[in-house]
């Protein structure tokens, strides 16, 4: 009876004011601390996925969040650790809402922690709104396609794995190599040819060093557009669990200045393996059933649920793009956190420890990579007539090249034709040259020109996946040969 | 709040509260009346739930929606039934959720995010449809015979049947523009309208099963010349991520022989959808030059909706696909990616704490699965008159980490017909459809209708090519070691031969204009020019020119310039030339050297 009044009276004052001045109802009878959790007996008023304060008697306060409730009892998952929490010095209180955070475009040029409140020992930036952090699913029907082709100035994307605006596409890397470099230099170099709209980052660190994380504060102070950035970070030794809301807050953020305030975002997630591990350590302590390799059986849909926050909406000349950086837990792909990702994103791009100790910098390894948007935003008008055709003859030589020297180290170059000894002295120079082009940033036509050189080794009639009339424009022994 | 819901029986026995909530998953006190799968309405937003589960006082519910911010002690209202769809004209065209709510109605309405609780019914209630009667009051009909017709899409008549159930004298019809919800005719005491409800986990009823003869044409080389599937048949196209499964899925939904295409976006890409979305309208269907979303139906239920409407959506899709074969249509269900599915059951299982069976799914993984697949098929429709419609389904599945043991590949492979393997080593050397020709096979046995339908040879250049490119295989297990040299002269052609039906016959562009269908006429063309190179290599080769010679001539590579021969009276014009090409170039070159 009481009850339900006080949750009749809870929900009109929300109704009322959105956040702020409410009821203050606590509880204090905590029957178990585990790990990041609580058990609350007598939580009645508590509903399943709001935040609650978590309260010790030392006047700390901490926020948390219901992840089950089970009659009058409720699991509380707390971020900021459960360190000097016990059963009798704890309460928690009700703030009757969803997990949200406050948006707007004061946040552009601040440094957040993990949670969205400030690092940079400013104020809290100003809210235009506030949004719950879940987001809700963007309608089908409402979105449009992709198809605006951003030139990042690195050939093994822009010209064989084309990256586009509203695109999620993550970066596979293994320890040691240098992924951070890579989409730091995406973030700072990416541009749309032809246009001087500023893009947005939103950087959100999962669990990363201090380190990399200076590293990335750095990099974008010094590019040209460091008041136009945000970083949310979450290191490696802040709480675990507040890695669970570091992406949602920056997606939520992200989405807000994309399509409301018709801003180009480009959101980093850095790193998804962190972050799986945290979702792996909460199910853990709620004892759930564990799926592969101990992950939950519902990090599928956990991770979906912050992928497919990226893309362009009718209504908003704004896009969300997506760029992850995934560390391959011992570099490998069959991992259950790079299969579900490579399942959800569109597309990949490798870095794999193989090319870096071959020497290529930036060490892509274009076999495995891919772009699932990528024939939407390539071709006449957009890159070059040539782009498609060139792209999949590039990826099959090399691919045949790659095999060849398979071969060789099996049977020696002895047994090779004259043939098998072109392709396989393209596929060297297609790392070397092409892949491995260092600190150099491409245009995509010297990109585009530079596989035309490499592939005028082979005879226009071996380049099947191009079309004739770009092979006679651009093959240089066919174009020199013309009148 | 429950007096919002309708309860036929009205009683108290339909009212229940929540006492306990974990993600998708709630525990119910109450509801004594309920059934299983009987839908529900959770919270005073009403969302849908359906029960999963009854154990002692409480029922076990899977919401449809997100479960955020309810409470021990919701409210939750039975509706007396199971989930069901709405069936009738204007289905087609239409773009779903996996629950059947209308994604343009409900964009019109809540914009670009999908609210939670929002409501909208699976067909349009303003539009209007011009009922043409095929009946006059005092006949007699029954179940599944044609009460009358409306025209649906400019290319397809849709037929209103006496629903499953009715039977009698006709005792009104009647004629003109009506809404899909107004009474077109009374049945022996029953009022039918042309819509219709279904619960979407029970088949709908036929008269009978027929056996599979015919092909589905997809207009895939690989696919109809290889391993082609039956008209009411099942397939399945397992692959790794990236090897092209989505693209494949897209192509039949594109070029397939069928008059009715549902395509299920079953925990997929909202981007990839929105591709067909954008796509379809502008495509026309090759059969009636129509456009191509005309004939199809979109169920999307992207990977970051609901896991339990994931679940429903597959359901849906195959419901609506047999609402058409019922009026004696031809419908294709295409679902990406089953996985999903598979582990939305999984996920479900896991919050309830069942005792898992391999890699975590439950025990009854295989029988839901084959209980899907079995919907497919080749039927006597119910009625009167004969009238034969068919089911095809094509699922994607999405095997953990590439790896093909795993059990929702294994469980669906036991019911499905068809096995089209995807092969990431193929898909990274560009190779597309990268479908495995050694792993890949069709069950059906189809090449008795090709063969009177199409052209004499074709089981016999089929198996041809199947054989070829085993040996093939074979042989570069021993060319890798050994090297080229080390093979004689007639397998020195095999090798070249395999490489061409690799490169200019299996390989075929989806964003081609010419190639990306190519038919059945053209298929065996292709394939008889392929022949016809081999027997000329082996010709030349048997007159005694250096083999290494023979395999690079430069006129084999014309070989590749049949994909864009047209499919007109031109073709067989088109093979006779590059057959006499390649036999004139192959033994001119010998003359001259002889």
């Amino acid at each position: 009876m009481t009850t339900t009044d006080t949750r009749a009276r809870a929900r009109d004052a929300v109704a009322a004011a959105p956040v702020g001045i409410l009821p203050t109802i606590e509880m204090r009878d905590v029957r178990r601390v585990a790990g990041p959790l609580l058990l609350v007996e007598g939580a009645d008023s508590l509903a399943f996925g709001e935040v609650v304060t978590v309260v010790t008697d030392d006047g700390s306060e901490r926020d948390g969040q219901v992840l089950e409730v089970d009659r009058s009892r409720a699991v509380v998952q707390v971020l900021g650790g459960t360190e000097g929490i016990g059963r009798a010095n704890v309460a928690v209180r009700a703030r009757f809402r969803a997990a949200v955070t406050g948006v707007g475009t004061d946040v552009l040029g601040r440094v957040l922690d993990g949670a969205g409140r400030p690092r940079d020992g400013r104020p809290e930036p100003t809210a235009e709104a506030y949004r719950p952090v879940n987001g809700l699913p963007l309608n089908p029907v409402a979105r449009i396609h992709p198809d605006q082709f951003i030139e990042t100035g690195f050939s093994a994307i822009d010209g064989l794995n084309t990256l586009v605006r509203g695109q999620k596409l993550p970066v596979f890397t293994a320890a040691g190599l240098p992924a951070a470099e890579v989409a730091a230099r995406i973030a700072t170099q990416a541009r749309v040819p032809g246009e001087s709209d500023e893009v947005v980052v939103v950087f959100a660190a999962m669990g990363v060093t201090r380190r990399e994380a200076d590293f990335f504060r750095d990099q974008f102070a010094a590019s040209a557009s460091g008041h136009r950035n945000v970083l949310l970070l979450n290191l490696a030794n802040d709480p675990t669990i507040e890695r669970l809301f570091t992406p949602r807050v920056a997606l939520t953020l992200a989405e807000y200045l994309a399509f409301e305030k018709h801003l180009h975002v480009l959101v980093i997630l850095t790193d998804v393996t962190a972050y799986c591990e945290a979702l792996r350590e909460i199910a853990a302590a709620r004892e759930e059933m564990p799926g592969r390799r101990g992950y939950p059986g519902y990090m599928y849909t956990d991770l979906a649920s912050l992928f497919e926050r990226a893309g362009r909406v009718h209504g908003s000349t704004g896009s969300l793009t997506q760029l992850s950086v995934l560390t391959m837990p011992d570099g490998d792909i069959t991992h259950p956190i790079p299969d579900l990702t490579g399942y959800i994103t569109e597309g990949q791009v490798v870095l794999s420890r193989d090319m870096a100790g071959r020497g290529v910098d930036p060490p892509f390894d274009v076999l495995p990579s891919l772009s699932r948007l990528m024939n939407a935003g390539v071709g006449e008008g957009r890159t070059r007539a040539d782009h498609r055709g060139l792209a999949d003859q590039l990826y099959a030589c090399y691919a045949r090249g790659v095999e060849v020297r398979r071969l060789v180290s099996i049977v020696g170059e002895s047994g090779l034709t004259a043939e098998d000894r072109r392709i396989l002295a393209f596929a060297g120079r297609f790392e070397e040259e092409f892949v491995g082009q260092g600190e150099a940033r491409r245009t995509i036509t010297q990109t585009l020109d530079l596989g035309w050189e490499l592939l005028s080794e082979f005879e226009p009639g071996e380049l099947g996946r191009v079309g004739a009339e770009h092979v006679a424009r651009h093959h240089r022994t066919t174009a020199r040969s013309q009148p | 709040m429950s007096t919002t819901v309708s309860t036929p029986d009205g009683t108290r026995d339909q009212v229940g509260t929540v006492v306990r909530v974990s993600g998708p998953v709630l525990e119910v006190a109450g509801l004594p009346a309920c059934r299983l799968y009987d839908v529900v309405r959770v919270g005073v937003q009403a969302l849908p739930g359906e029960v999963i589960r009854l154990d002692g006082a409480l029922a076990t519910v899977q919401v449809f929606e997100d479960t955020s911010g309810l409470r021990s002690g919701d409210p939750v209202t039975g509706t007396g039934g199971p989930l069901s769809i709405e069936l009738g004209p204007g289905l087609l065209g239409t773009v779903f959720d996996g629950t059947q709510r209308p994604l343009a109605a409900l964009s019109a309405e809540h914009g670009i995010y999908i609210p939670r609780g929002a409501d909208l019914p699976g067909l349009d209630r303003a539009r209007t449809w011009e009922f043409v009667p095929s009946v006059v009051a005092g006949g007699r009909v029954e179940a599944g015979d044609e009460l009358g017709t409306v025209q649906e899409t400019a290319a397809l008549r849709h037929r209103v049947l006496v629903p499953p159930g009715v039977r009698g004298v006709v005792e009104h019809v009647v004629e003109g523009s009506r809404r899909v919800d107004e009474v077109i005719a009374r049945v022996q005491g029953h009022d039918v309208q042309m819509l219709q409800r279904w619960a979407i986990r029970r088949p709908r009823p036929v008269r009978g099963h027929q056996a599979l003869r015919r092909p589905l044409l997809t207009g895939q080389r690989v696919l109809d010349g290889l391993f082609p599937i039956a008209l009411g048949g099942a397939g399945i196209i397992p692959g790794g991520f990236g090897t092209g499964k989505t693209v494949l899925e897209q192509a039949i939904a594109k070029h397939a022989e069928a008059d009715v295409v549902v395509y299920v976006g079953c925990g997929e890409r909202g981007n990839e959808l929105t591709e067909v979305l954008e796509e379809f309208p502008q495509l026309s269907d090759p059969r009636t030059g129509r456009p191509l979303m005309e004939r199809t139906v979109l169920v999307a239920n992207t990977s970051n909706m609901p896991v339990a409407a994931r679940e429903a959506s597959v359901y849906l899709g195959i419901t609506m696909a047999e609402y058409y074969r019922d009026q004696g249509l031809h419908a294709v269900l295409l679902a990406d990616s089953t996985s999903r599915w598979g582990e939305a059951l999984r996920e479900v299982s896991g919050r309830l704490g069942e005792i898992p069976a391999e890699d975590g799914y439950p025990a009854y993984l295989a029988t839901r699965l084959a209980a899907f697949y079995e919907r497919a098929g080749l039927v006597d429709c119910l009625g009167s008159t004969p009238r034969r419609g068919s089911v095809t389904v094509v699922g994607a599945v999405s095997p953990a980490g590439g790896d093909f043991s795993e059990p929702v590949t294994q469980n669906s492979l036991r019911v499905a017909g068809c096995f089209w393997a995807l092969d990431a080593s193929l898909a990274r050397s560009r190779h597309f459809p990268s479908i495995n020709w050694t792993r890949s096979y069709t069950s059906y046995r189809l090449g008795e209708w090709f063969d009177e339908h199409v052209a004499e040879d074709w089981s016999r250049l089929s198996a041809w090519a199947v054989r070829t490119l085993q040996e093939e295989g074979s042989l570069l297990e021993v060319v890798s070691l050994l090297g080229v040299e080390a093979v004689a002269p007639p397998q020195r052609v095999t090798l070249r031969v395999g490489r061409m039906l690799r490169e200019d016959y299996l390989q075929q562009s989806s964003f081609d204009p010419v190639d990306a269908s190519c038919p059945p006429r053209k298929q065996i063309a292709m394939l008889q020019l392929v022949k016809a190179a081999e027997d000329a290599m082996t010709a030349a080769v048997t007159a005694g020119r250096p083999v290494a010679d023979v395999v690079a001539h430069p006129a084999l590579r014309t070989v590749a310039a049949a994909r864009g021969w047209p499919t007109d009276e031109t073709l067989e014009r088109h093979l006779d030339e590059a057959v006499a090409a390649l036999h004139a170039a192959l033994t001119t070159d010998e003359e001259e050297q002889g």
